[in-house]
């Protein structure tokens, strides 16, 4: 039996566990932005706190990610079994990309632009709304497209703890020591991926301004 | 007191100190000073030239007037008011600031780019596109073939002309530019001198102009102040400046004669 058998007489349970996937990818990356650009845009007016911010997304970075789903269990209130401390985890991960990303897009707008903005009398809103972001929107953009593609894939690791989604099937095909169960699990997060790629680089050329 | 000259000033500077760390009000001598104790006034309709070497204070003095930079030590005042009193959003969108990367808004046209005041201001959408066509026929600037074109599309020459239309879009009293023209070719530099010239003497802004060109300063200014390490040598008028007995003059005025001869 090759694998595309397999999932299309077990469909019900491939899109079930691919919508939980997409469900952990999507809240996961939706918190990560709420809190990843506006953090991103305080480190440009706070300098100083670049160092601590970004070291400390840094060091979560290179948590093994397994290991920090390990790690949340015991932590009260976020930890435990199940999707949220996954979607804790996966947003810990998805932050240092989209953090950067802003800052670094932010920070390389042309200094001659912001002094003609500053001295055209802009207040600090109107220049980040209508300089700023526009203008580093690229760059913000692209550190979201590589979060949500990194995040897609570690997210089958949230199966380790009870969260579901298609590490569902790759964890019961290790312990089967069955590729096509392996598969059935790897072959959508892949394709999850690569749409998330694709989709995500198309939004970027629409909305990058030049 | 001289009271009765300076209540005709637009702009004034009174023992004016900037220390690169903001610190030492007292004058002691922590940090670096990029002026020191610099007075000077400008006059209503005139255009001073600040004139000088890379790092003597020009461009400092420019920002002290529109407050990107706050004194450490003495007071600007615009219009009679310490800058410091000014509120500075309303205190920049009253002084036109031009500088020499020009820093139009690239994800904007040439339109919004001259209009950014005026709707900052909240001017109605059908008055800004007057305004703008009128400003961009000022600066020599056809309207139809210009105003829906991107930065990265235009000369120069031409991105300057756009930079000039909008520090005069909301019609401020007060223009300051810094260094202009000092990215141009020279041909294209003495086309927008001369034009410059005529706008000023119609408009009849009060301008602070920075340069490092004596030629420059000879042709556009109605005064020229010449600044060397932060502190104001002398002002002289165009005429006086070329017989003027200070060193730091004479240095400027031989190099204009090398360059004529």
């Amino acid at each position: 039996m090759n694998v595309f058998d397999f999932m299309i007489r077990n469909r019900a349970e491939v899109l079930q566990l691919t919508l939980e996937h997409l469900a952990l990818v999507a809240i996961a990356m939706a918190l990560a932005v709420v809190i990843g650009v506006p953090l991103g845009v305080a480190l440009t007016r706070r300098r100083a706190l670049e160092r601590w911010v970004l070291g400390a997304a840094n060091v979560i970075q290179t948590v093994p990610s397994l290991a920090l789903f390990g790690f949340l269990i015991p932590v009260p209130l976020i930890g435990g079994i199940g999707g949220r401390t996954a979607v804790v985890a996966l947003t810990l991960y998805a932050l240092l990309p989209i953090i950067r990303n802003t800052y670094v897009g932010i920070t390389g707008v042309d200094p001659a632009v912001i002094e003609a903005a500053r001295g055209m009398g802009m207040t600090d809103g109107q220049l980040l709304w209508q300089v700023e972001i526009p203008l580093s929107l690229g760059v913000i953009l692209a550190g979201i497209r590589v979060a949500t593609v990194i995040c897609v894939g570690v997210a089958t690791i949230a199966a380790a703890i009870g969260a579901g989604g298609l590490g569902m099937y790759i964890f019961r095909g290790v312990a089967m020591v069955n590729n096509q169960v392996i598969l059935a699990g790897a072959i959508p997060a892949a394709v999850l991926a690569v749409l998330a790629d694709v989709s995500l680089g198309w939004a970027e050329r629409r909305l990058t301004a030049r | 007191m001289e009271q009765a000259a300076i209540a005709g000033s637009v702009i004034e500077c009174r023992g004016v100190w900037y220390r690169l760390d903001g610190g030492a009000h007292d004058g002691s001598s922590r940090g670096r000073a990029l002026l020191s104790n610099v007075n000077l006034h400008v006059e209503r309709g005139e255009t001073l030239v600040l004139l000088g070497r890379s790092g003597s204070g020009k461009t400092t003095t420019l920002k002290l007037i529109n407050r990107l930079l706050e004194p450490t030590a003495g007071e600007v005042l615009v219009e009679g008011r310490r800058t410091s009193d000014w509120d500075p959003i309303r205190l920049r969108r009253r002084i036109g600031y031009v500088i020499q990367e020009v820093g139009l808004f690239p994800h904007f046209t040439v339109e919004r780019n001259v209009g950014l005041v005026p709707s900052l201001e909240g001017w109605e959408m059908p008055r800004i596109r007057a305004r703008v066509a009128e400003l961009l026929r000022l600066v020599g600037l056809e309207p139809g073939q210009f105003a829906s074109r991107r930065p990265h599309e235009l000369s120069g020459g031409q991105r300057q002309r756009v930079g000039v239309a909008r520090a005069l879009a909301a019609d401020p009293p007060i223009l300051l530019m810094d260094e202009p023209f000092g990215a141009l070719d020279p041909v294209t530099r003495a086309e927008l001198q001369r034009e410059f010239r005529e706008l000023a003497a119609r408009l009849g802004k009060t301008i602070v102009f920075v340069t490092h060109d004596v030629r420059e300063a000879l042709l556009l200014g109605t005064r020229i102040a010449l600044l060397a390490e932060g502190r104001l040598v002398a002002i002289h008028s165009p005429g006086e400046f070329l017989r003027a007995p200070e060193a730091e003059v004479k240095a400027f005025v031989s190099a204009l004669g090398i360059g004529e001869l």
